[in-house]
């Protein structure tokens, strides 16, 4: 097994001190870039070393640093760490685990961005890690990380935790920043995109967490080091939270570009009582469902071939599904989950949530009809293409590609086999 | 404004408050909201709302819209412990349907209701971002949050005997 660069406290379990830490080189890649880079060239080397947003887009993350306003300031970094998408898992384990890389990251983003503050804005059930964020953060404070003139520099940095309060929504970048403004989670109308207008109407970066634990590395060991890893348009490690019906569920942290077969059979131990595997949801709940055939569990997991498949990476929540799977069962959950979390901005997701949760429960109690499965999918495809977020788009996924894909499963709930 | 509430707990407050430039003191709303909630033993009253605008200078109706908007918020008073259970997708395809059926024989109340002790709160939630630990639920009490995975029935009910014991013994004293 090669090294863990994210998951790094797999190698080096203490690593959540901080003089274990800096013994492994910790804070060496800030101090490099606030005392011997300029700004730009933080984000430049970020920018070659082709890292990709991990929270589900894949947006190239140099680009975006690079699209800061720099005629209005103050900036702002804030760093997602909401990570509420079902079967997604591997931000809490980082900041649990290994939180100065993660820190690091928040800081080096910063700099790169000239932002003196930064907010990490975690969801409200993290309060336990939130806490203990707090405690590294006034670690690194004593220790002189963090603070007033850096490094002897005229650079001054403060990294502050939010906690949410329990919404889903909020993990969509525009509702984050409204719910750290004190407001309800509600998304903005976009553009303006937040490098031009984010946190109080200032330009924000707002990235993923584990985007921002790989850019120490990156600024420490140089973007072609970088670039050995995963494959060329999605370079780099990625940690992949597997779940479902597998005998060993978790977070395995393995190169873009890795199969699914591999995933599932290698390292996840392959189908509980080795049942056969029916289908594989990559992106969580908020993901199409595809038919697990050879075709597509020997697909590389990286930012373009799932598409090629009928799928999507997104934040690479592998949810696996078996032979005792109903998808119209399965339908049934996401849909109530989308329904419960829209948050009611626009008409075609707040409504559309609402009758597709309708339908599918007349389904599953056996008094649907296939008229009710066709309306359903009809609705779903009526939401498409029509909301103010993306959380409108994800709700049809699963009704959609279950329907298409898995027709027998929907008949055979209306038959009441 | 500085309420009675805020001379009370000042040092708190004013250390959630440092947190945001002065002139965007009204991000202080969830944090507020929070110490709120635990001050009035696990929800929200009026008047805790009230003590709310009146320390960010907004109306008492922005603090209900916001205070309705999240779920870990409540506008009612429940169990001590409210126990959140995770029956979404992936937890459920690892039996944690299964589990909250168990749960609510076991304590003689369907989810969404409360112990007649008014200890305990059972609710559903979704994922919380555990679910290779499935069975998994969170309690939130009015101080805070814990995690409890890969959980059974038996160690679930072991919790909630060791909370009737504190809580007996509280009632003691
Ligand atoms: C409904 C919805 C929920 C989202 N939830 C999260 C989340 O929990 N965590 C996250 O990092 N990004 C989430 N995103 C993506 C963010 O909007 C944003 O793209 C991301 O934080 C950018 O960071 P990155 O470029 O580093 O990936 C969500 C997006 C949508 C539409
Ligand atoms: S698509 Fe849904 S979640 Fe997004 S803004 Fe509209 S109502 Fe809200
Ligand atoms: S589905 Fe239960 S913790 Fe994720």
């Amino acid at each position: 097994m090669a090294e863990h660069l994210l998951l790094r406290h797999r190698d080096i379990p203490d690593i959540d001190r901080l003089e274990v830490y800096r013994a492994h080189g910790g804070f060496e890649a800030f101090r490099k870039a606030v005392t011997q880079m300029d700004p730009d060239a933080v984000t430049d080397e970020v920018k070659r070393s082709g890292l990709r947003g991990r929270g589900g887009a894949g947006f190239p993350t140099g680009l975006k640093w690079s699209f800061m306003d720099k005629s209005n300031w103050p900036h702002y970094v804030v760093a997602n760490a909401d990570e509420s998408e079902p079967g997604t898992f591997k931000d809490r384990e980082i900041m649990e685990r290994n939180p100065f890389q993660f820190l690091e990251g928040v800081a080096i983003a910063a700099y790169a961005v000239g932002a003196q503050r930064a907010y990490i804005y975690l969801r409200g059930e993290f309060w336990p890690i939130a806490r203990w964020l707090d405690e590294k953060i006034a670690e690194l404070e004593a220790a002189g990380l963090l603070g007033d003139n850096l490094f002897g520099t005229d650079y001054s940095l403060r990294i502050y935790t939010h906690l949410g309060a329990g919404a889903y929504i909020c993990g969509e970048e525009t509702a984050l920043l409204e719910s750290l403004e004190g407001k309800r989670g509600q998304p903005r109308v976009r553009p303006p995109f937040p490098p031009q207008k984010g946190l109080w109407g200032k330009p924000t970066v707002v990235n993923n967490v584990e985007t921002l634990t790989n850019v120490p590395l990156i600024i420490e060991r140089g973007a072609d080091w970088y670039r050995t890893m995963g494959t060329e348009k999605s370079p780099g490690p990625k940690v992949f939270s597997l779940s479902g019906r597998v005998k060993r569920p978790g977070n395995y942290e393995l190169p873009l570009g890795t199969t699914f077969r591999e995933l599932i059979f290698e390292h996840g131990g392959g189908i509980i009582d080795d049942r056969p595997i029916k289908g594989i949801m990559a992106a969580g709940a908020s993901s199409s469902i595809m038919v697990a055939t050879d075709e597509v569990l020997d697909t590389p997991m990286d930012y373009e071939s799932p598409q090629k498949v009928g799928g999507m990476l997104g934040s690479a929540s592998v949810i696996v599904l078996d032979d005792t799977v109903n998808m119209a069962w399965l339908v049934k959950k996401t849909v109530h989950f989308f329904h419960h979390e829209s948050c009611g901005k626009c008409t075609p997701c707040r409504e559309g949530t609402y009758w597709m949760d309708k339908l599918i429960q007349r389904i599953m109690s056996g008094q649907g009809t296939q008229q009710d499965v066709e309306t359903l999918y009809e609705v779903a495809l009526q939401i498409r293409g029509k909301t103010l977020c993306a959380l409108g788009e994800f709700s049809t996924m699963a009704v959609v590609t279950g329907i298409e894909r898995f027709k027998e499963d929907f008949e055979a709930v209306v038959r009441g086999a | 404004m500085k309420n009675a509430f805020y001379e009370q707990h000042r040092d708190e407050i004013e250390a959630i408050l440092a947190k945001y430039p002065p002139e965007h003191k009204r991000s202080a709303m969830l944090p507020l909201l929070y110490l709120v909630q635990r001050e009035f033993g696990g929800h929200i009253p009026p008047e805790g709302m009230q003590i709310v605008a009146e320390i960010l200078d907004v109306s008492v109706t922005e603090v209900d819209g916001v205070v309705g908007f999240y779920t870990l918020f409540h506008d009612r008073p429940g169990g001590r412990y409210r126990i959140q259970v995770c029956t979404d997708m992936p937890c459920a395809l690892r039996g944690a349907e299964d589990f909250l059926h168990q749960l609510e024989d076991a304590l003689g109340i369907k989810a969404g209701e409360t112990t007649p002790d008014g200890l305990i709160t059972l609710e559903e939630v979704m994922c919380i971002a555990a679910c290779d630990k499935a069975p998994v639920f969170q309690v939130q009490t009015p101080e805070g949050l814990t995690y409890h995975e890969n959980m059974d029935l038996e160690k679930a009910l072991a919790l909630v005997e060791a909370w009737r014991k504190a809580e007996a013994e509280r009632a003691a004293q």
